[in-house]
C-alpha cells in the first residue's frame, strides 16, 4: 500500500472534482477537471487505488506539477 | 451622419485590437474594457481609454454584462463592440445594450436569439431551402422518438444540444443500444453547460469537410464575401482555415454560397456573419449546421481575399449605413491560408500551456499578416483561450501560399511556451493536406494515429 500524489499537468483552475474520499478509482480515470485558456483538462489517477485526500476545491487557482488528490494504492 | 464618436471594446487578446484598428481608421475614439489580468495588454496601451471591468476570471469581467454596459455608458461610449466569444452570440445583451442607447456592433437580438437555438436554425435553413443534415426538426421530445428516427436515417447518429455550438454539446452514437444512455448524459451535460437540456439528432456523416461562408447585410442589401475551409481541426475547433476551399467544384460554390445568402435573407441579416456548413466533397454535397450571428476569428481570410475591411463594414452598419457594395463588387483573389499559433503542447494532446512568452518574433515581408496581441515579455494568463497570433499568407495561388506559409512559419519565434508552430510545420508537408484531401478527423485518426495522446484530440 502506497499513497500516489496525482498531479495535474496544466496550470488553471479546477472545474470540478469528480471523486469523494472513500471512492475506489481505475487507473486512467479522471479525478479532477481542470479549466485552463477554456478548455477542460482531466487529471487521471495514474493507478487504482483508493482516495484518502482532496487537496483542491472548485474555482482553486492550480499550477502545472500541483498535486489535487492523493490516492491509496 | 455619423452617430458613432467612442466605441468600447468588450472583448480582449487579438481582437481587441483588431476592433481599436478599424475604430482608429473610422476616427471613432476607442475604449478598452479590461480585466486585472489583463491591464498591460496592447488593447490597452492601443486604446484612446481603458477601464478596468473586474477580475481576471471571465464572469466577473468580459462575461458580467451589467458592469460592461455601465462602464461602458460611464466611459461616454456611444457603441459596444462584442468580437467573438465571451458575450457576443447573447441576445440578451444585444438587447440590454440597446435599452441602455449604446449601439450594439452585430445583428439584432431577435436574430441572434433565433440562430443561438440550433434546432430553430436547423428549422429556418430548411425553410429558406438550405440542405441540413437528415435528423429530428425539432428538439426532440423522447427516447422512444429518437429511436424512430434512429431507424429512419440510419446509424451513426450525433445528439447534439440545441443551447450548444461551436462543438460543445456533442456526442456520436454508433448503434441504437447506446442511444438511450447517450440521450440522458448528453441532456444532463447540455442542463449544466447551458442551462438547457434540449437535444436533437442528425445523421454523422464521416468523413466531411468544414466549409462556412461569410455573409454580410444591412437588413436589406445581403451578399457573400466567398467561403472558408475550417477542415484541420482538433477537439471540433479550428487550427488552420484556407479560402478557397480547395474541395469545392465552382458549381458547388455557386449553390454554397447562394443558400447562404437565401438563408440571411430569410432573417433580414444585417451585419456580418458566417453560415458554417458540413460538405461531403466525394459526392460534392454540402448541409447546414449552424450560423455564427458575430464576426468570427477567421474573419481576415476573407479580408485579404477580397480586399474588404469586414470589421469596419460591420460598425458602419451598426451605424446605420447602407452596405456600400453589391454582390457583384466582390472579387475574390488568390488564395490564403491561416494558421492558429496557439500555447498548447501538440505533442502532449495539444494541452493549454499558459504561460510567459520570452521571445516573440513574428514573420512579416510579402503578403504576410499577423494579427496579435503578443509582445516579448506577455503573460498569457490562463483564464482566457489560448490564441498567441494568427498568422495569414496571401498566395496569387494555393501553391505560393504553400510555400509563403512554410516560409513565414520558419521566422516565426517564440520562446516560453510550447506553441502550435511545429504541427503547423508538419502540417504544410503532408501531401494529403498539400493536394487537399483532409476531413474534420484527419489530425486525430492520420496525424496522430498511434500516439500516445490521440484520444485526446
Amino acid at each position: 500500500m502506497a499513497d500516489t500524489k496525482v498531479v495535474s499537468e496544466v496550470t488553471g483552475s479546477v472545474w470540478k472534482v469528480l471523486v469523494a474520499v472513500g471512492d475506489s478509482v481505475e487507473a486512467d480515470t479522471p479525478v479532477i477537471l481542470i479549466e485552463s485558456m477554456k478548455m477542460e483538462i482531466p487529471v487521471l489517477a495514474p493507478d487504482s487505488g483508493v482516495v484518502t485526500e482532496i487537496l483542491v476545491s472548485v474555482g482553486d487557482a492550480v499550477s502545472d506539477g500541483q498535486s489535487v488528490v492523493t490516492i491509496k494504492s | 451622419m455619423q452617430r458613432i464618436k467612442s466605441l468600447f471594446v468588450a472583448n480582449r487578446g487579438e481582437i481587441a485590437v483588431r476592433i481599436i484598428r478599424a475604430c482608429r481608421e473610422l476616427g471613432i475614439a476607442a475604449v478598452q474594457g479590461y480585466s486585472e489580468a489583463d491591464q498591460d495588454s496592447l488593447a490597452v496601451k492601443f486604446a484612446d481609454k481603458s477601464v478596468c471591468i473586474g477580475a481576471a476570471p471571465s464572469k466577473e469581467s468580459y462575461l458580467n454584462q451589467k458592469v460592461l454596459i455601465d462602464a461602458a455608458k460611464a466611459s461616454g461610449a456611444d457603441a459596444i463592440h462584442p468580437g467573438y466569444g465571451f458575450l457576443s452570440e447573447n441576445a440578451e445583451f444585444a438587447e440590454q445594450c440597446e435599452k441602455a442607447g449604446l449601439i450594439y456592433v452585430g445583428p439584432q437580438s431577435s436574430v441572434i436569439r433565433l440562430m443561438g437555438d440550433k434546432a430553430a436554425a436547423r428549422k429556418l435553413a430548411h425553410e429558406a431551402g438550405v440542405p441540413i443534415t437528415m435528423g429530428s426538426p425539432d428538439p426532440i421530445t423522447s427516447p422512444e422518438e429518437a429511436i424512430e428516427i434512429g431507424k429512419r436515417v440510419g446509424y451513426p447518429l450525433l445528439v447534439k444540444a440545441a443551447a450548444g455550438g461551436g462543438g460543445r454539446g456533442m456526442r456520436v452514437v454508433t448503434q441504437e443500444g447506446e442511444l438511450r444512455e447517450s440521450l440522458e448524459r448528453a441532456a444532463a451535460e447540455a442542463s449544466a453547460a447551458f442551462g438547457d437540456g434540449s437535444l436533437y439528432i442528425e445523421k454523422y456523416l464521416s468523413p466531411v469537410r468544414h466549409v462556412e461562408v461569410q455573409v454580410i447585410g444591412d437588413g436589406n442589401n445581403i451578399i457573400h464575401l466567398g467561403e472558408r475551409d475550417c477542415t484541420i481541426q482538433r477537439r471540433h475547433q479550428k487550427l488552420v482555415e484556407e479560402g478557397p476551399s480547395p474541395a469545392l467544384s465552382p458549381a458547388l460554390r455557386e449553390r454554397i454560397t447562394a443558400s447562404a445568402v437565401a438563408l440571411a435573407r430569410h432573417v433580414g441579416y444585417r451585419s456580418a456573419g458566417t453560415l458554417e456548413y458540413i460538405v461531403d466533397a466525394a459526392k460534392q454535397e454540402f448541409y447546414f449546421i449552424e450560423m455564427n450571428t458575430r464576426i468570427q476569428v477567421e474573419h481576415p481570410v476573407t479580408e485579404m481575399l477580397t480586399g474588404l475591411d469586414l470589421v469596419k463594414m460591420q460598425i458602419r452598419i451598426a451605424d446605420g449605413e447602407p452596405l456600400a457594395i453589391k454582390q457583384s463588387d466582390v472579387r475574390v483573389s488568390g488564395h490564403v491560408i491561416e494558421c492558429r499559433i496557439n500555447a498548447e503542447d501538440p505533442e502532449k494532446g495539444f494541452m493549454p500551456r499558459p504561460g510567459v512568452l520570452g521571445e516573440y518574433t513574428a514573420p512579416s515581408g510579402p503578403g504576410v499578416r499577423i494579427d496579435s496581441h503578443a509582445f516579448p515579455g506577455y503573460k498569457l494568463p490562463p483564464h482566457y483561450d489560448s490564441l498567441i497570433a494568427k498568422l495569414l499568407v496571401w498566395g496569387s495561388d494555393r501553391t505560393e501560399a504553400l510555400a509563403r506559409m512554410k516560409r513565414a512559419l520558419g521566422e516565426f519565434k517564440i520562446s516560453g511556451v510550447p506553441t502550435t508552430i511545429e504541427f503547423h510545420k508538419r502540417l504544410i508537408d503532408e501531401s494529403d493536406f498539400v493536394e487537399g484531401d483532409v476531413h474534420t478527423r484527419y489530425v486525430k485518426e492520420k496525424m496522430w494515429a498511434g500516439h500516445p495522446t490521440q484520444h485526446m484530440l
